[in-house]
């Protein structure tokens, strides 16, 4: 009961805020090829927001996810340049992003360092190995399928309702969602977040399941670089900076705690949906860049006071 | 009053009184009628076995929470502290077992913490010195340099420079909570002859003890409670440690407790001369089939290490931890596979995740069990929890439910149904009646009963004697590290064990 109401508490909020928009302006904001554009708009955040949940879920945070992005752009970029085909090009990508959170995982277990500490150097180590194998400069590539990605489908293709990315994004989704309700190592992602002591006492393989969290966190991260670079259609090593605190953002909306053990896939997605309809509505409005930025940052804190709120009156 | 009918020569008003507190934590009575009372320039030990409800009375004194029944008076005033702060203010400091100086301020800083000399917003450096060198010298610690900064104290120095916090803002009654726990002997003589420095100066002073010794060495008049009732106090000169223990430890069995006959079977475990990181130094102990070993000993004495360690949460340094055949390595996930289970005794932080629902908390060590390929299916995780809950009469409104929403007693159940549902042979219980009504507790006392009746071994520890007693086959006394041997339970009372504990026999 309080757990359902839980998770619709986002849902409302975007009905609401998408309800707002489209009657202050029904012409332009209410379209299908509006809403088609926004969930465009969302595919790269909501993505990497997917790897994100599963993170701050075990209780850690990542704050290298944008830089993970533009590195996973550059490094398409230039394997599409050596003559790979788009398909190994996106696993090399996806492979880098791995790495990545491999390295992340184990300097947390092994060090027993702070994630946040962690990721904050990853946050800037990354982004300068990006502009490294860049040598600071957007890379053209070749155009393949991969550009297409995010394209709104076209006269004979209007059956496919949404762009490719966006079923991709949906498809993961699920996978993520499935991956922590009915799989043992995601049960124990949870259960790290809620009680790591208690996870320990049970037998539960804590630092693997931490190395597997931010392997996730990357991962995601690292296909949303995939969305993002055929989204530019070019590697660019300064890309999505910031994103990480937008990715949060959407999590957080989505009535993920801080603390860990809480947190659902749905919620983050709505949470990043929510954030798309704020900024496309603004635009709608004709309001200046600023006003959207307080908009945005005033739903963040709203969303968590509401959630606080809630957790009070339980 | 209180003091005169024991014919002693106090005055009418004591500085403290504190009248038929009562305290009860949802179904637990914490406290019942009870009374203490001390006057300035008094040493009073607060005795009594863990539980006894020490803690909680000082816990209403110092305004951690309130009394539901009784009433306090402080100078022959009406006393009702809201929170720690007031009572300071008042004039009653209590020092924690953790001592809670910041680290990272001088000596001086934190003695003055909150009530620093100010000119304008400006800290006036000289007068803090002054004062805060003033009050360490009263301590008669004059020569600690008060711009250190407080990490780089030993623990002893640290416990007075929050004794110097508590007189320098005026304190007059000091409650000391065991604070010779993590004292050299050389310590805890500077540490008594302050205290009695602080008696002369007309400070009232509470001190809670384990250690008899100690007791007798500093302390006027002692207060001995049981079961969060007053069970006897007097002179501590006038009065033989021997009839002290016997007013802690009280009567023995009750029919509270099951125990059906038992036969011993196969060994099902058996530890040799372990070791852990600093505790148990030394621990040697066989478990059978079909057998209840209780552990008894003080706390810090090294019982909860030495479970740890057997189930692999604690590092060890010696000696072999043999789990039927196995002999190797230890870690939580391997104990679970060879059929260990352990209920922590930290039920808040460690044994239990309060956020997470029933069905979680039960299923957590031996979710394979329910799905293949590393699936799960959340519907069997819920019908088997519910499974428990029927078994087990857990009050609660379904497996979805959060733990943190239930009774104590009820959440103890759901920490022991994750061992039945992992089918575990040996139980590794750790305080597991602490903190739950005596219902709660008798329904445990027959699950134990029960489960040795179908052949699983248990090893339980308990601060409470006639549990131990009444419960288990065997008990083992851990004394400062060490594992004393199992002696059948019938050739040991409670005041043996309480003796053997202290080091005394």
């Amino acid at each position: 009961m309080n757990g359902r109401f839980r998770k619709l508490g986002p849902v409302v909020g975007l009905v609401l805020v998408a309800a707002l928009f489209s009657a202050l302006r029904p012409a332009t904001f209410a379209s299908v090829e509006n809403f088609q554009l926004m969930l465009v708009q969302t595919a790269v955040v909501g993505t990497a927001a997917l790897g994100m949940t599963v993170v701050i879920i075990s209780g850690g945070i990542d704050l290298s996810v944008g830089s993970v992005i533009a590195l996973s752009t550059v490094v398409i970029a230039l394997l599409l340049n050596a003559g790979l085909t788009p398909f190994w090009a996106t696993a090399g990508g996806v492979g880098a992003g791995v790495c990545c959170g491999l390295l992340i995982g184990t300097l947390i277990t092994r060090l027993r360092l702070m994630p946040f500490i962690v990721t904050l150097g990853m946050w800037g180590a990354l982004r300068g190995a990006a502009k490294g194998l860049a040598s600071e400069q957007v890379i053209v590539a070749p155009a393949t399928w991969l550009n297409g990605l995010l394209n709104i489908p076209q006269q004979g293709q209007q059956w496919t309702l949404v762009p490719p990315g966006v079923w991709l994004m949906g498809v993961l989704a699920l996978g993520v969602a499935g991956f922590l309700r009915a799989t043992r190592p995601g049960l124990h992602v949870i259960a790290v977040g809620s009680n790591e002591l208690t996870a320990r006492l049970c037998g539960v393989p804590v630092n693997r399941t931490k190395l597997l969290v931010y392997l996730l966190g990357s991962g995601f991260a690292a296909i949303a670089g995939v969305l993002q670079f055929s989204y530019l259609t070019v590697g660019d090593p300064t890309t999505a900076a910031g994103m990480e605190l937008d990715v949060i953002a959407a999590v957080v909306i989505g009535g993920a705690s801080l603390n860990g053990g809480e947190g659902s896939v749905t919620g983050s997605l709505v949470g990043a949906l929510i954030m798309t309809v704020v900024a496309n509505g603004c635009t709608k409005l004709d309001m200046p860049n600023w006003v959207q930025e307080i908009v945005t940052g005033g739903i963040i804190v709203i969303a968590v006071a509401l959630d606080r709120l809630r957790h009070r009156k339980s | 009053m209180v003091f005169n009918q024991q014919g002693s020569p106090d005055p009418p008003h004591p500085f403290l009184e504190m009248r038929g507190i009562g305290k009860k934590f949802e179904a637990t009575v914490a406290l019942d009628d009870v009374s203490l009372a001390i006057r300035k320039g008094e040493v009073v030990a607060l005795v009594g076995e863990n539980g006894a409800g020490k803690s909680t009375l000082m816990k209403i004194l110092s305004g951690v929470f309130p009394p539901d029944a009784g009433a306090m008076f402080l100078d022959g005033q009406p006393y009702h502290p809201r929170n720690p702060h007031e009572a300071r203010s008042r004039g009653v400091a209590m020092i924690y077992q953790e001592l809670s100086l910041a680290l990272h301020l001088s000596v001086a800083e934190n003695i003055l913490l909150g009530m620093e000399p100010l000119r304008g917003p400006f800290i006036r450096h000289p007068e803090m010195m002054r004062r805060a060198r003033e009050a360490l010298t009263r301590l008669g610690h004059g020569d600690l340099d008060p711009l250190l900064r407080a990490d780089r104290l030993p623990i002893a120095l640290r416990q007075v420079v929050e004794i110097a916090r508590a007189v320098a803002v005026g304190c007059r009654l000091l409650v000391l909570d065991e604070p010779t726990s993590s004292l050299t002997r050389d310590d805890v003589t500077r540490l008594f002859s302050l205290v009695r420095t602080l008696r002369e100066q007309g400070h009232a002073i509470i001190y809670i003890s384990h250690q008899l010794e100690e007791v007798k060495e500093i302390s006027d008049r002692f207060v001995v409670l049981r079961d969060g009732k007053n069970a006897g106090e007097g002179f501590t000169a006038a009065t033989p440690s021997s009839s002290v223990v016997s007013m802690m430890v009280g009567r023995e069995v009750s029919d509270l407790y099951t125990h059906s006959p038992r036969i011993p079977g196969e060994i099902l475990l058996h530890v040799e001369n372990l070791g852990g990181r600093s505790k148990p130094i030394h621990a040697t102990v066989t478990l059978r089939r079909g057998e209840v070993i209780g552990i008894a000993g003080l706390v810090g004495a090294g019982r909860t290490e030495f479970l740890r360690a057997v189930f692999g949460l604690d590092p060890v340094r010696q000696g072999v931890v043999r789990v039927g055949a196995y002999a190797g390595p230890a870690s939580p996930a391997r104990r679970w596979r060879q059929g260990v289970g352990m209920v922590s005794e930290d039920r808040n932080s460690e044994g239990l995740s309060a956020p997470s629902s029933l069905a979680d908390n039960i299923t957590l060590p031996r979710l394979e069990r329910f799905g293949r390929g590393g699936l799960v299916s959340p519907r069997r995780l819920r019908a088997r929890s519910q499974h428990w809950i029927e078994e087990l009469r857990i009050k609660c409104e379904g497996p979805r439910q959060r733990v943190a929403d239930l009774s104590g007693g009820n959440q103890q159940k759901v920490a022991i149904a994750r061992l039945l549902e992992a089918d575990v042979d040996v139980l590794l219980l750790d305080e597991p009646t602490r903190g739950i009504d005596i219902g709660a507790k008798a329904e445990i006392y027959r699950w134990i009963d029960r489960l040795s009746a179908q052949g699983k071994g248990i090893i339980m520890v308990s601060s409470y004697l006639p549990e131990l007693l009444g419960v288990c086959d065997r008990v083992a006394v851990m004394c400062r590290g060490t594992l004393n041997d199992a002696r059948p339970a019938a050739e040991v009372t409670g005041h043996s064990l309480m003796l053997e504990a202290l080091g005394g026999a």
